[in-house]
C-alpha cells in the first residue's frame, strides 16, 4: 500500500467513530433524561460504554491509519 | 419516547416486563429513526469503498487479483469474512440451540487444521505457480477437461450458495423487521454488484475486512449480556441443567463435544466421532478451505509468499473466537429466552413454525435476532441488524467475486473469446458480477422451498468440493498423476457423491450404508457421502493415472511437491514467521477442545 491512499483500516476508524458518537450519544442522552430503552439489562447502560468502546477504537485506527501519514 | 428514538421500539411485547420481549408477533421490532442511520451510514460507507476504488481496478490482475498487494492482515481478515455469512451466524447460532455445543465442531475441527494446512502446506504450490484460480491450477496440472469441470461446478456452486445466503438474509429481515422480501434483495444485491463491479476484489477484500469489524462490533454484545443475565458460564450450566432436570429442554449434553460421539444415537445430531474426524475434519472441511475458490482468492491475491502463508492463520485464530458471538448465544437462547407468561420459550424447526403461523412459534433460525432483540435498544439494535446485513453482503460479494474471476479466466477465456485484449476481460468480469448477482436472486427464490439451510449447504459441499480436494490433493503431492487421472477423478466424485445422495433421498433406508449406521442423522450422511467421494476421486485419480504415461518433472515445476523448488524467504524475528504462529493455533485448538471435551 503506498502511503497517500486510504488505508482500509482508516475507512473502518471512520465507520466505527460515527457509530461510536450515535449508539454513545443516544446511551447519555439515556442517562440524562431517565427514559431507557425496554429492553433486559437496561440498567447496566450498554449504550454508554459500547459505543465509548466504538468511538475510541474509531479514532484510534482513524488518526493512526488518516490518508497522507506514513504508516 | 426518547428523542432519538423516533418511531417506535421494540415491538409486540405482549407483557412489560424485559424478560417478556423476546416473544413477539411478526415483526419482532421497529427500527428508530437512529436505527437507520446506522444502516444507512453502512451502505454509504461501502458504496465510498468501491467508488473510491474503481480507480485501482482497471487491469486483469487488478480486477480480479487485487493487484496481488494485500498484506497478511488483510487477507486473513478477508479470508474469514468471506465465509461468516449471514447463513454462517443464523444458521449455526440456531444449530447451537438445537444440537448444543456439537455445532462449535464446524468451527474448530471443521476449520482450523484446513486453515493450517492450506497455509503451511498447500499455499506455496497456488502461489508459485501463479494461478488466477483453483480451476486455474487444474488447468495447469491436469489440462483444460478437469478445469473445465471443476469451474462450471464451481460457478453453478457459488450461484446457489450466493442465493442461500440471500433467501437467508431476506427471511430475517421479514421475521425481525417485517421488511418486504423483495426489498432486502434487491437493495443489498443492488449495493453488492455496485461495490464489487466498481472496485474488483479489491474492494470485495476491503469491503470484508470492514464487514469483519461489524460483524463483531455488533454482535459481541449480544454473548456478553447473555452470559450476564445468565450469571457466567457455569450460572448457564446451572441453569441448563434445571431446565433439563424439569423437562423444559430436551435432554442431552449441550455443553460437551467429544463425550457423546461414541455412538449414533447418543448425541441429537447423529453422528460418530469417525463421521466428524474424516468426514467433518476432512473431507468436507479441507474441501472447503483448500480448494473452494471463493476463500482460496483471497489469500491468492496477498503480496507475498510468507503474507500468502500467514493470511489463513491469522485467520484461524479469529475462526476459533466466531464461536463466541455465534454458538453462544444459540446457547444461552435455551435458558434466556422466555415466552410472555414468563415460561421458556421454545424454538421449533422452520418447517414447524411455517405450517403454523398463528402459533407465535419461532424457528431455531431465529434465535440470534431473538437474542438481539431482547438486549439491543434504538442504535445498538440497528448496529446488530447491520452486523447480519453485513454478515450477507461478505457472503454475496465473496461468491460474485469468485464467480465473475472463474468465469472470466476459467470458462469465458478458454472457451468462448481467447485472445482478447486486457480490457476487455476487464469488461467481461464486471459484467460478470453483475451477472452473478441476477442469477443469485433468482436463485433465492428457488431455495425458499429448502427444508433445512444448513443441511442444503452441506449436500452443495459434498456434491463439487469434496471431489475437488481429491483431485487437487493427488496432483499437488504425486508426481505419477496424469491429465486423464485428474479428469476422471473429478467427475466420478461429484457423481458419487450426487449418486449417494439421489440413493438417500429415494430411498431413506440406505442411509444405514452411506452413513454406516442405521442410526445416522442427516448430518451424519453429508459427513461420510463427502468422505466417500474424496475416496473415489482418490481412487479413481490413482487407477487411471496407473495406465497413462505421467508428465515429465520438469513441467511439474511449481506444481507439485518433489518437483518444486519453493523460493527462500528472509529471515524474520519469531514472532513474524508463520511456524510460530501455527504451533500457537495448534495450541489453542487443542486446548479449546480438551477444555470442552
Amino acid at each position: 500500500m503506498h502511503s497517500s491512499e486510504i488505508s482500509i483500516w482508516f475507512f473502518i476508524g471512520v465507520l466505527l467513530t460515527v457509530y461510536g458518537a450515535l449508539i454513545l450519544g443516544y446511551g447519555v442522552s439515556e442517562l440524562v433524561s431517565g427514559h431507557v430503552a425496554n429492553v433486559v439489562l437496561a440498567d447496566l447502560h450498554a449504550p454508554v460504554w459500547w459505543g465509548g468502546c466504538l468511538l475510541a477504537l474509531g479514532l484510534f485506527y482513524g488518526v493512526r491509519f488518516r490518508p497522507g501519514r506514513q504508516n | 419516547m426518547h428523542p432519538l428514538a423516533l418511531n417506535s421500539t421494540i415491538v409486540g411485547a405482549v407483557g412489560h416486563t424485559p424478560a417478556h420481549l423476546a416473544f413477539a408477533v411478526s415483526p419482532l421490532a421497529h427500527l428508530t429513526g437512529l436505527d437507520i442511520i446506522v444502516i444507512a451510514v453502512y451502505f454509504a460507507m461501502v458504496l465510498w469503498i468501491g467508488y473510491y476504488l474503481k480507480q485501482r481496478a482497471n487491469t486483469s490482475e487488478e480486477f480480479f487479483m487485487a493487484g496481488r498487494e494485500m498484506t497478511a492482515w488483510i487477507a486473513g481478515l478477508s479470508f474469514v469474512s468471506a465465509n461468516l455469512g449471514s447463513l454462517e451466524l443464523m444458521g449455526w447460532a440456531g444449530s447451537a440451540y438445537q444440537y448444543g455445543i456439537l455445532a462449535a465442531h464446524w468451527y474448530w475441527i471443521g476449520a482450523i487444521p484446513a486453515m493450517l494446512f492450506l497455509g503451511m502446506v498447500m499455499m506455496p504450490f497456488y502461489y508459485v505457480c501463479k494461478t488466477h484460480s483453483v480451476p486455474g491450477y487444474l488447468k495447469l496440472r491436469y489440462g483444460q477437461g478437469a478445469s473445465v469441470v471443476s469451474a462450471i461446478s464451481f460457478a453453478f456452486m457459488t450461484v446457489l450458495m450466493s442465493g442461500v445466503n440471500m433467501f437467508a438474509m431476506a427471511e430475517v429481515m421479514k421475521v425481525v423487521l417485517g421488511w418486504d422480501l423483495n426489498f432486502s434483495i434487491i437493495v443489498s444485491s443492488l449495493a453488492v454488484a455496485a461495490y464489487v463491479a466498481l472496485g474488483g476484489l479489491r474492494s470485495a477484500i476491503f469491503n470484508e475486512v470492514l464487514q469483519f469489524v461489524l460483524i463483531w462490533g455488533g454482535a459481541l454484545l449480544v454473548p456478553i449480556l447473555g452470559l450476564v443475565e445468565a450469571g457466567g458460564w457455569n450460572g448457564f450450566k446451572a441453569k441448563l441443567a434445571h431446565n433439563i432436570a424439569i423437562g423444559a429442554i430436551a435432554p442431552g449434553d449441550y455443553t460437551h463435544m467429544w463425550r457423546s460421539m461414541g455412538h449414533f444415537s447418543d448425541n441429537p445430531m447423529g453422528i460418530h466421532w469417525t463421521g466428524i474426524v474424516f468426514g467433518l475434519g476432512f473431507a468436507i472441511s479441507f474441501g472447503y478451505w483448500t480448494t473452494d475458490f471463493l476463500v482460496v482468492q483471497r489469500v491468492l491475491a496477498a503480496n507475498s509468499l510468507r503474507s500468502a502463508r500467514m493470511a489463513p492463520i491469522i485467520g484461524s485464530f479469529f475462526k476459533m473466537a466466531v464461536p463466541f458471538i455465534v454458538i453462544l448465544p444459540g446457547l444461552l437462547g435455551l435458558v434466556v429466552l422466555q415466552n410472555p407468561d414468563g415460561s421458556l420459550m421454545h424454538l421449533v424447526g422452520q418447517n414447524v413454525a411455517a405450517a403454523n403461523p398463528g402459533a407465535g412459534l419461532h424457528s431455531y433460525n431465529e434465535v440470534l435476532p431473538l437474542m438481539l432483540i431482547r438486549y439491543c435498544g434504538p442504535g445498538l439494535l440497528g448496529l446488530g441488524i447491520t452486523a447480519l446485513i453485513a454478515g450477507f453482503m461478505s457472503g454475496m460479494a465473496g461468491n460474485v467475486s469468485a464467480f465473475s474471476a472463474v468465469w472470466t479466466y476459467d470458462i469465458y477465456q478458454p472457451l468462448i473469446v481467447k485472445n482478447a485484449r486486457d480490457e476487455h476481460y476487464v469488461a467481461v468480469g464486471r459484467w460478470a458480477t453483475v451477472l452473478g448477482v441476477i442469477i443469485s436472486i433468482g436463485t433465492a427464490y428457488l431455495v425458499m422451498n429448502a427444508a433445512g439451510i444448513m443441511d442444503y449447504v452441506q449436500a452443495l459441499f459434498s456434491f463439487f468440493i469434496s471431489p475437488l480436494l481429491g483431485a487437487v490433493l493427488m496432483g499437488m503431492f504425486w508426481k505419477r498423476a496424469t491429465k486423464a487421472g485428474g479428469f476422471w477423478g473429478l467427475l466420478c466424485g461429484t457423481l458419487t457423491s450426487i449418486g449417494l445422495w439421489a440413493w438417500v433421498k429415494i430411498d431413506p433406508s440406505a442411509l444405514r450404508y452411506v452413513a454406516l449406521s442405521p442410526d445416522a442423522k442427516d448430518m451424519a450422511e453429508n459427513m461420510y457421502r463427502a468422505l466417500w467421494s474424496v475416496c473415489t476421486a482418490v481412487l479413481v485419480v490413482f487407477v487411471v493415472s496407473l495406465f497413462g504415461k505421467p508428465r515429465p518433472d520438469a513441467e511439474l515445476d511449481g506444481l507439485v511437491y518433489g518437483a518444486t523448488k519453493l523460493p527462500t524467504e528472509e529471515p524474520v524475528p519469531f514472532y513474524k514467521n508463520e511456524w510460530y504462529w501455527m504451533v500457537i493455533a495448534i495450541i489453542a485448538f487443542l486446548g479449546l477442545n480438551i477444555y470442552f471435551w
